[in-house]
């Protein structure tokens, strides 16, 4: 995506549903759209959770990278409810 | 009994009793002389505010100032006196409400909050469920109760499988490999851990996917994208003291069909049901091929018929000591 800007990362390994998933919201709302925020989540209930959870206020994860056994990397792209049907 | 409605004739004549409205169930009797619950009629468990005051309204006035939520979302007053049952009616007939049914008819259906508003859902449970109402409860069924409830999605909140025709939300998801990016989140979401990665791909075992479009929500690229959307149907269930669980019936069932497939079975029920039976114990009489072949089968539907296919819906524990 040209122009975006790779934000500090939320490292959200050991926080539960749904804190995970508002945090992450939060995060994302206090960014421009066009930005990309790093966020590693838990494997398991997190994963399975929150980027269904992201996808439906209409951010768009660029890329999924798995660290270790327990954990995921997410790149997720900021953008503006609405704007993308 | 005999001596209540005795008096109850009597009454009728002074109070000017409508015996077709009692007739049609709506007030229970309760142990206490002259009291009965008022079962009034909430298809899918939504209420306008309007209606919500008027049963707090009724059962100030004509109750115990209380309600009961029961099992299958009906509001009820209990605790009141028969001799009110005219000016109950007529209160609800005002703002176009009316009491549930009992007996061998077609009951109040029942539903989930549906794909209107529920992120999981996956049909629009609450419309049809109206529809239904509107054109089937309280219809004789020659037999017994005919229950029919709509679940918007696998996690069948509205327990389909205990129904006499159950309707639960359905999807078959397909991938769209070249906008596929190997991401894995769809594995990831899968709770029946029917997917896993093959050459870069998802691969989908048909055996453990229920069709809950978990893979297809959380797809961040929209390559896995809903195929077919409809009703798994199931026939047959029924709770109480000897439970059965109903049969999966039909599959993808669209929208158009689901009153052709309960007029049907109503028509299949009153013909061929014997006595005080329940549509299951119909069907477990007569053979579940005999209610395929002469109700699903001429539908333009996708009949189940391979009870392996019916397998996988099916959870562990006791099944009532069935096999």
């Amino acid at each position: 995506m040209p122009g975006a800007i790779s934000m500090a990362g939320l490292d959200l390994r050991g926080v539960l549903c749904p804190e995970n998933f508002v945090r992450t919201k939060l995060a994302l709302e206090e960014m421009e759209e066009g930005e990309v925020l790093e966020v590693i989540l838990d494997d398991g209930e997190p994963m399975r959770n929150v980027p269904r959870s992201l996808k439906a206020e209409g951010h768009r994860i660029l890329q999924v990278q798995r660290l270790g056994d327990k954990a995921y990397k997410l790149k997720v792209l900021k953008r503006d409810r609405g704007a993308h049907g | 009994m005999e001596g209540l409605k005795a008096a109850l004739k009597k009454e009728a004549r002074a109070v000017k009793l409508d015996f077709a409205e009692l007739k049609s169930g709506g007030f229970i009797k309760q142990i206490q002389k002259d009291l009965f619950t008022v079962r009034l009629r909430c298809p899918g468990g939504r209420l306008t505010a309007e209606k919500l005051r008027k049963a707090a309204d009724l059962a100030d006035r004509y109750g115990r100032g209380e309600v009961h939520i029961s099992v299958r979302q009906s509001v009820e007053i209990p605790y009141v006196n028969y001799r009110y049952f005219e000016a109950v009616a007529a209160e609800l007939k005002a703002i176009g409400w009316s009491v549930a049914s009992c007996g061998p008819r077609v009951r109040v259906p029942t539903a989930c909050a549906g794909c209107a508003y529920n992120p999981n859902g996956l049909m629009d449970t609450q419309e049809v469920c109206l529809e239904v109402d509107r054109r089937l409860f309280g219809t004789p069924t020659g037999h017994h109760k005919f229950k029919v409830s709509f679940s918007g999605c696998p996690i069948d909140c509205f327990r389909t499988r205990e129904m006499d025709l159950g309707f639960q939300g359905i999807v078959e998801p397909k991938l769209l490999e070249e906008l596929c990016n190997g991401c894995e989140l769809c594995v990831k979401a899968c709770e029946e851990e029917a997917l896993r990665m093959v050459e870069g791909l998802p691969a989908r075992d048909e055996g453990r996917c229920t069709g809950c479009g978990d893979c297809i929500k959380v797809c961040p690229v929209d390559a896995m994208v809903v195929a077919r959307r409809g009703w798994l149907v199931r026939a047959g269930g029924k709770h109480g003291k000897h439970p059965l669980f109903a049969y999966e019936v039909a599959n993808y069932v669209p929208q158009e069909q689901v009153f052709p497939l309960i007029e049907r079975t109503l028509e299949w029920y009153r013909g061929c049901g014997e006595g005080r039976e329940r549509l299951g114990a119909t069907i477990a009489r007569l053979g579940l091929e005999r209610y395929l072949d002469e109700v699903i089968r001429p539908l333009p539907v996708e009949v189940i018929d391979d009870p392996r296919e019916r397998r996988k819906f099916y959870a562990g524990g006791n099944l009532y000591g069935g096999a």
